[in-house]
């Protein structure tokens, strides 16, 4: 019998055209998708170069960046939402790519679009000029994200020149608590492992929670990879993948459909499959997190106090958390719950899917955002926010005083120019909380959207399970 | 792409861990980023005050350290976003070589894509040559041969760095990569007609209207 393989090694060896040293491969690109900051200016760049889109029929490109998420938009309502949305658009009409634009009913964010349309398939190999596409890693594919100059290479030659990264497997077993969710199992994840723990790494998630876990939930998981340095996360597909996929538009079909199911089947690490390492996580142990500091893994129990510098090992980790407490505002020692929030955002490409949306109405619903507060919601795409008009979720929010707006990026990246103001505290369910992330002087803590809702209808970092419960539900 | 065989010039310390690509350069700025003015804004949230002016502990703002070629910086450096702007921007403000424990790997790549050299090194000797780079008057002294793989300092202290070949190859010649696979498509052409095969799937997408 042949080595016992990984997931990853499986992916990686389907796809090498040619070896080009230790190491260092010529890997085939299965799918591009290309979003209207990278992907606008690589198209242009390829232009300028005299080079073609080698294949168009495996791209995808759709804005979300820089258009506006207000109600009503169109292209000219943000800043650049012309010139690099309408870019797009354009250069996407010129070489046959295939383009989801403002007015089309599967626009969104691009790592939303990919998995829910089908053109991220288990095994596949995807990239895009962004760090999150680790995202697609969920549906069983090998996802990662890439630079600019290495997007015009993916486009001209639809290969990409890949160092083997090493393998790790991160199994995580057990229940999950009461309010508990994806996004507060991988920044516990992060914390526990550190920023750069990942770096390096394909990273595949295991493990009966994640068995046991939705397709969005994996794809939450799956996003915030690169926050602890990891380019890749994956999780084998499975029923719930199969389920997901099966009825989506850009998938196979009837025979090929089986053909496919068949082949997929076998994409899972091997029994006895050797990893560079194995990191294991006790699900039961996990509360719901939020950050407090300006790196995803500087996050804690919402039941936590405000860490003090001293509590870190190392001098250079200490001076970070003093610089990150005088950031944040905040003092060490301090409970995080309590703290005054002046925003919230629920969206991006970590937490802005149908489900993300129906945990945060059912905190939503029946409450008040309070009154200091600015909430939005801004769901992922187009049908996502068509689903959840269908079933009323956009009533709940509205009657509680959130704004319900159109599909992309927003908040998260503010590349749109929908910016927190300097020294506004925000609870966001995205996946960055650096410095001028959200806007200069911004202050941005993650959590998920649950959590992300009672800050919103409470005012202040809270404890999602410790809400009082409305009259009616008494 | 231009080469990098040889550099000579300061090294500029900057001690901070996990400086990520939006404080490298700000997502304010990348709308109408170009590899000729991304430097203007680069590092904006550590070398500018809140007024705008220029941050005067801010290792590059500092007399000595003004011209630097070189960065030395904490581990981990240009992490999180894949944003090419940040190479763009470090190469903007003159530096050509950036040596840390670690970086992000999306922008270790896009280094190479710039013709910027990245060199990890043990923490260890970080420290050392962060010592050695000083934080007052910075020496010109510093070295970097690619063709060798060391970098010398001014106490004449010679280090070894790890280079892959065709990384090596690509910034002593100055070779595109574009270029480069382009020249063996047909290899490309021979993996799809096999695998289109295989997995039709991948190749035969249905429809959205």
């Amino acid at each position: 019998m042949s080595q016992p393989k990984t997931l990853f090694a499986k992916l990686w060896d389907a796809h090498v055209v040619r070896s080009l040293g230790e190491d260092l491969d010529l890997l085939h690109v299965d799918r591009l998708m290309l979003h209207d900051l990278s992907g606008a200016r690589a198209m242009a760049e390829l232009a300028e170069r005299g080079l073609k889109v080698r294949n168009p029929e495996l791209c995808l490109a759709t804005p979300d960046h820089s258009i506006s998420s207000e109600p009503g938009r169109a292209l000219a309502s943000s800043e650049y939402g012309e010139r690099l949305g309408g870019g797009l658009r354009d250069m996407a009409e010129a070489t046959g790519v295939r383009h989801f634009g403002l007015e089309h009913p599967n626009q969104g964010i691009v790592h939303v679009v990919g998995p829910e349309t089908g053109f991220t398939l288990p095994g596949c190999v995807l990239v895009c000029g962004d760090s999150h596409t680790s995202t697609h890693g969920a549906m069983g594919a090998m996802a990662f994200g890439i630079g600019s100059s290495e997007l015009v290479h993916v486009m001209a030659t639809q290969t990409i020149r890949q160092r083997r990264p090493k393998a790790m497997r991160i199994t995580i077993d057990g229940e999950l608590g009461p309010g508990v969710e994806a996004k507060d199992v991988i920044l516990h994840i992060i914390g526990h492992l550190g920023v750069a723990a990942g770096t390096g790494h394909a990273v595949e998630y295991a493990g009966s929670t994640i068995a046991n876990m939705s397709m969005e939930g994996r794809l939450t998981i799956c996003n915030l990879s690169i926050e602890f340095g990891a380019r890749m996360g994956m999780v084998a597909a499975d029923e719930t993948t199969y389920d997901y996929l099966r009825d989506t538009a850009l998938a196979p079909k009837e025979a090929a459909w089986d053909e496919a199911l068949a082949y997929w089947r076998t994409l899972v690490s091997d029994e006895g499959a050797v990893f560079d390492r194995e990191v294991n996580i006790d699900a039961s142990e996990i509360a719901p997190q939020i950050t407090w500091g300006t790196s995803p893994g500087l996050t804690l129990a919402v039941t936590d106090n405000i860490p003090t510098p001293e509590s870190f090992a190392e001098a250079e980790l200490q001076q970070n958390a003093v610089n990150a407490l005088e950031y944040m505002g905040l003092n060490a020692g301090d409970a995080i719950a309590g703290t005054k929030v002046d925003r919230v955002f629920i969206g991006s490409c970590t937490n802005s899917r149908l489900s993300d949306l129906r945990r945060a109405a059912a905190v939503a619903k029946g409450r008040r955002v309070a009154n200091r507060v600015t909430a939005w919601v801004v769901p992922g795409s187009v049908p996502i926010k068509t689903a959840a008009e269908a079933e009323g979720l956009h009533e709940i929010f509205l009657a509680a005083g959130f704004e319900w707006r159109e599909p992309g990026c927003a908040q998260c990246v503010a590349s749109n120019g929908e910016v927190i103001a300097p020294g506004e505290r925000c609870v966001s369910t995205s996946n960055r909380n650096f410095v001028g992330r959200q806007g200069p002087g911004a202050r941005t803590h993650l959590a998920g959207p649950a959590m992300a809702a009672a800050a919103a209808v409470t005012g202040e970092i809270t404890d999602l399970r410790n809400l009082a419960p409305l009259e009616e539900e008494a | 792409m231009e080469k990098l065989q040889q550099l000579q010039g300061v090294a500029a310390p900057l001690p901070r861990a996990n400086i990520d690509t939006d404080t490298i350069t700000p997502m304010a700025y990348l709308n109408n980023a170009s590899r000729q003015n991304m430097h203007e804004h680069t590092f904006e949230p550590l070398r500018f005050l809140a007024d705008g002016s220029e941050n005067p502990d801010f290792i590059l703002n500092k007399p000595g350290y003004r011209d630097a070629t070189i960065l030395i910086a904490g581990r981990n450096f240009g992490c999180g976003s894949s944003r090419e702007t940040a190479v763009w921007g470090i190469r903007g403000l003159g530096i050509r070589c950036v040596i840390a424990e670690s970086f992000g790997d999306i922008f270790f790549n896009n280094c190479f894509q710039n013709s910027v050299l990245p060199i990890r090194l043990p923490a260890e000797t970080v420290a050392e040559l962060m010592a050695e780079a000083g934080d007052d008057q910075g020496s010109t002294q510093f070295q970097v041969d690619v063709a060798s793989r060391t970098l010398t300092t001014p106490s004449g202290r010679i280090v070894t760095f790890d280079l892959p070949p065709d990384r090596q190859a690509a910034l002593l010649e100055g070779l595109d990569e574009v270029e480069q696979t382009l020249k063996d498509d047909a290899d490309t052409t021979a993996f799809q007609d096999k695998d289109h095969a295989a997995r039709p799937w991948i190749y035969d997408l249905g429809n959205i209207e």
